[in-house]
């Protein structure tokens, strides 16, 4: 294997390092950096994107520290996608001093995301864990003037490398065991032996980390105030990117190394293992998180209470333990991601026009700009899963998916409370709905009515995003196909 | 060819959004009416051995891997809906015409209801038949918030969450359906033999999400409600065809596909839709506010529709769908008259107030149309009401005679509520002065007249109750055949 040849297959990653140098170069050299910089990052990204396509389809070097396969291809597709729109996204932030800077942090942050979902070695997981939560802290503070964001990526920081701790401490055990950091082989390792409780802890300890990153219940606490107090780009970021690699990687982790200490999580047939970790988790995002979402009156820390449970109805798959579920999970994910991308996206101009995000903020939205009213409430029905959008399709895939695994449809219970879940989430995004199509604009009483101004390019992605949500809604078989196709 | 009043539907739905308002009614009325175009075509064309069957129209692969189809199919009962969806759907942009505010937005929600609504009718296939089912909640929850009366954001809410709570059983319903049946085609699951003791648990499950859309004792208060609340064409399209969609789901999917567990449950069905025909009808009987009335007598009505479905015969069941044809008209007339004949002009429909105003002499064509409609839903010989309660009443006979002296009772009260409602409304006694209880001056003589569109739509949906009520063999004829092929009769 010569240097070359590494070089070649590793060329995505490289492309987004290299691009992330030239904007801070750009950002110390160009007076217009925001624009410049944003054009370059852009750029990069798609690059990005064409050298994946380029590469072989299946590659796996240093025992899984770096792997080319469908589903890490599709996935970094997605990823840098994300990072696309996030790149749009911070255009419509007031022009920051260090606006090189902040790109560029985006730009490794999705190197991050990239090694996540390109590695089966947990030590190249969890290199590519910290570059990703590194530059995330730093980006969720970055608004330095605003008390809410240095709070926000205080606490991020705290818990995240709290979590971090734990996971490096679980991977520690798990290679004491088994004397192996590569996923298939440490699969191979456990087929052998039984599941020893040093074992059983060092496995919940590796999830942890993982709970921390997909902001489920009971590792949520940083959510709110991350979601609510990071500049807008920053919190979408979070909430899309980061959590999409983080369920592939969780995804790989269970399902190929741990695979023989899967476990059960049925009703009356639980059997020690991941599985009813997951189980409990999920249950428990889908109580909290819906629960507390409804006593929210920021739309923020509303889509991050409703985070926290739809981290709960997408572990639903992973509980499922099949690839029909995995590949629920993701298509779950995905388009959850894209939803809230263009959610924040909303709630970016909507914060530029009127300088808040309460509810109060968003009434009257749908007088002053029907586009935006019409994607905001594209996406709040799709995230509470109504047809013909996507977050529909997506739940009942999960849901089905659940019910098929293990006889007598031992998962009824999750899936019954997936579903009241979701009944109650109806609720409360009916309510920011409610703000936007039929209360009356407050703003109108207190200063003249100003119509939403926003370029066109912030007008072009919401819309493209609701457009994309729709349309996964309606052949979700676009997607879905192409992830199945991609698992093993 | 039925299969284009969805793509006609949506397709001006999505027109609306792009027409500039001087369009937004007009584009409305044309697309309605092409629906009915396709439906009265439809009805004529198809020959009646045909409708025995569901025969399929449309199927198209949509998502293979979990066995989704497009898959449309028509028989006599889902022809028998999407006539009556076709019909009211047009008289009801004729008393939506005179809405200003936000006009595009209005006829945009309007046609989403009515389009979803043709396609639960339509469709063959599990899954779809959930997203049309699922699609009609939200529009109505801005119909009515944002064009209602009434305590409108109230009633918006509590009608859409427990539509929603309704749809949480139906999708436990249709996943166990689909995991233990391996498909999601209606056909091919209605040949497939569940085992007894999924059944037993399934069917109520199922059923009763769909019957909380039908409005089902206990769970019907959203009803009452959110039709008091929603603006005049949302009451219409709600208590005339949205409730249905509960019904005919209800009967075209739990009842068909779990026939075992409908045998276990129906005795129970039977006691719930009696006690609803009753209890409605008695509420009803206290109600002051005239929409409220209505309300009351929508859950009373489909309290028979679930009469005739526990009957388990064909003579109750046919009965059953005819009467979902017959209220869908009926309720569809007694909203038009309350709420855009009356409270647009008198700006009240407390029946204390209306029955200061003699109506009926300063609006003879809205007393005609009223008298006529109360007429319908009391079940007066020649009209549509009377032929579909007989044939419940008489399928109902053979299996719960105790429950047809009760429902009889029903009848009576029904009767009773209505001829109140009927004399306060616009038969009171004259005050000659012009002061009335409620301290609003009225000057009768500044009341608009009955404008064209008005009488347009309230003529249609007469004759179209009188001419059922005359000859209702025109659709039991075709409802028959279709319902003596389901399984659960065999």
């Amino acid at each position: 294997m010569s240097y070359l040849e590494l070089l070649k297959l590793a060329s995505p990653e490289a492309v987004v390092v290299l691009t992330a140098l030239m904007v801070l170069s750009i950002g110390l050299l160009s007076k217009r950096a925001m624009a410049a910089g944003g054009f370059v990052a852009g750029v990069g990204v798609i690059i990005s994107i064409v050298t994946i396509l380029l590469l072989p389809t299946n590659e796996t070097l240093f025992g899984g520290m770096l792997v080319i396969s469908p589903l890490a291809s599709l996935f970094k597709i997605i990823c840098l996608v994300l990072a696309f729109f996030t790149i749009v996204l911070t255009q419509t932030e007031k022009a920051s001093r260090h606006a090189g800077e902040y790109l560029a942090l985006v730009l490794l942050a999705t190197v991050g995301l990239m090694l996540l979902v390109g590695s089966e070695e947990l030590l190249m997981i969890f290199i590519g864990l910290e570059l990703l939560g590194l530059s995330l802290y730093v980006m969720a503070a970055f608004d330095k003037a605003d008390l809410r964001s240095a709070e926000a990526g205080l606490k991020y920081f705290l818990f995240g490398s709290t979590s971090s701790a734990f996971t490096l401490f679980g991977i520690s055990f798990i290679y004491g065991m088994t004397g192996a950091t590569g996923l298939a082989a440490i699969s191979t390792k456990l087929a052998t032996t039984s599941v020893q409780p040093l074992l059983a802890v060092g496995i919940v300890m590796t999830l942890v980390g993982f709970a921390f990153k997909i902001a489920a219940a009971p590792f949520h606490l940083w959510a709110p105030d991350a979601y609510q107090g990071a500049p807008v780009p920053s919190a979408a970021f979070i909430a899309s990117g980061s959590k999409v690699a983080s369920f592939v990687v969780l995804g790989k982790i269970v399902f190929i190394g741990f695979s023989p200490a899967q476990g059960s999580a049925g009703w009356h047939a639980m059997v020690a293992g991941w599985s009813p970790v997951l189980a409990a988790l999920a249950a428990l995002s889908i109580v909290i998180g819906n629960l507390v979402a409804l006593a929210q009156s920021n739309v923020r820390r509303l889509l991050a209470y409703s985070a926290v449970a739809h981290a709960g109805y997408t572990l639903i798959g992973f509980v499922a333990g099949d690839r029909e579920g995995f590949s629920a999970a993701l298509f779950y994910t995905t388009i959850y991601a894209v939803t809230l991308v263009g959610a924040f996206g909303v709630v970016g101009i909507v914060r530029r026009e009127t300088g808040g995000d309460n509810f109060s903020n968003f009434s009257g939205l749908a007088s002053r700009s029907p586009l935006l009213a019409g994607c905001m409430a594209v996406f709040m029905l799709s995230l509470a899963g109504i047809p013909p959008l996507a977050g529909f399709f997506g739940k009942f895939y999960l849901f089905s998916a659940a019910l098929h695994a293990g006889a007598n449809q031992a998962l009824l219970w999750l899936v019954a409370l997936g579903l009241i879940g979701s009944f109650v989430s109806l609720y409360y995004y009916l309510l920011v709905l409610k703000a936007v199509f039929v209360d009356a604009s407050l703003l109108a009483a207190t200063r003249p009515m100003e119509r939403v101004r926003s370029d066109f390019l912030q007008r072009a992605t919401v819309a493209v995003l609701a457009a994309a949500v729709v349309f996964l809604g309606v052949m979700p078989n676009v997607l879905t196909s192409r992830i199945l196709a991609a698992i093993p | 060819m039925i299969a284009w009043t969805i793509y006609v539907t949506f397709g001006g739905a999505i027109l609306l959004l792009f027409l500039p308002r001087a369009y937004a009614r007009w584009i409305a009325l044309l697309t309605t009416i092409g629906g009915l175009i396709l439906c009265l075509v439809t009805f004529v064309q198809t020959p009646i051995p045909d409708l025995a069957h569901f025969t399929t129209l449309v199927r198209v692969p949509w998502v293979p891997a979990l066995g989704m189809n497009y898959h449309l199919a028509l028989d006599g009962i889902s022809l028998t809906m999407v006539l009556v969806t076709g019909i009211s759907a047009v008289s009801t942009v004729f008393f939506s015409w005179d809405v200003e505010h936000r006009q595009n937005e209005f006829f945009f929600w309007l046609l989403l209801v009515v389009g979803g609504c043709y396609g639960v009718f339509l469709s063959a296939d599990l899954f779809l038949l959930f997203v049309f089912y699922e699609l009609v909640i939200v529009p109505k929850y801005f119909l009515i918030a944002i064009f209602g009366s009434t305590n409108k954001e109230y009633g918006a809410m509590k009608l859409t969450l427990y539509s929603f709570f309704g749809g949480m059983f139906v999708f436990v319903g249709i996943l166990v359906a689909y995991v233990a049946g391996g498909s999601l085609d209606l056909n091919q699951l209605s040949q497939f033999e569940f085992s007894p003791q999924l059944q037993s648990w399934a069917f109520p499950v199922l059923f009763l999400g769909f019957a909380v859309l039908a409005g089902i004792w206990p769970l019907h208060t959203w009803a009452p409600t959110g039709h008091a609340a929603a603006p005049t064409a949302g009451s219409m399209l709600l208590a005339g065809i949205v409730m249905k969609l509960g019904s005919y789901a209800g009967l075209r999917v739990a009842m068909n596909l779990f026939p075992e567990g409908f045998q276990m449950w129906s005795k129970w069905i039977a006691v719930l839709a009696v006690t609803g025909i009753v209890y409605a009808a008695a509420v009803a009987l206290r109600q002051r506010d005239l929409k409220f009335v209505i309300g009351y007598s929508s859950v009373s009505h489909m309290g028979f529709v679930l009469l005739g479905f526990a009957t388990a015969n064909a003579l109750g069941t046919s009965g059953a769908v005819l009467q979902m044809f017959s209220h869908g008209v009926i309720a569809a007339l007694l909203f038009a008259a309350a709420g855009r004949m009356i409270y647009r002009r008198t700006h009240t429909r407390e029946l204390d107030a209306l029955s200061e105003m003699n109506l009926s002499h300063v609006m003879p064509f809205a007393a005609f149309t009223f008298v006529i409609a109360t007429a319908a839903s009391m079940g007066i010989p020649g009209f549509s009401g009377f032929a579909a309660e007989i044939t419940i009443l008489i399928g109902a006979w053979k299996t719960f005679p105790i429950g047809v002296w009760i429902a009889g009772g029903g009848i009576v009260l029904v009767a009773a509520f209505t001829l109140r409602a009927l004399k306060l409304s616009f038969f009171g006694e004259e005050r000659t002065e012009g002061k009335i209880k409620n301290g609003t001056t009225l000057n009768r003589e500044q009341f608009d007249p009955i404008t064209i569109p008005e009488k347009i739509g309230a003529c249609m949906l007469m004759l179209t109750t009188f001419a059922v009520g005359v000859y209702p063999k025109l659709l039991l004829d075709r409802i028959m055949p279709a319902v003596e092929t389901m399984r659960f009769l065999r």
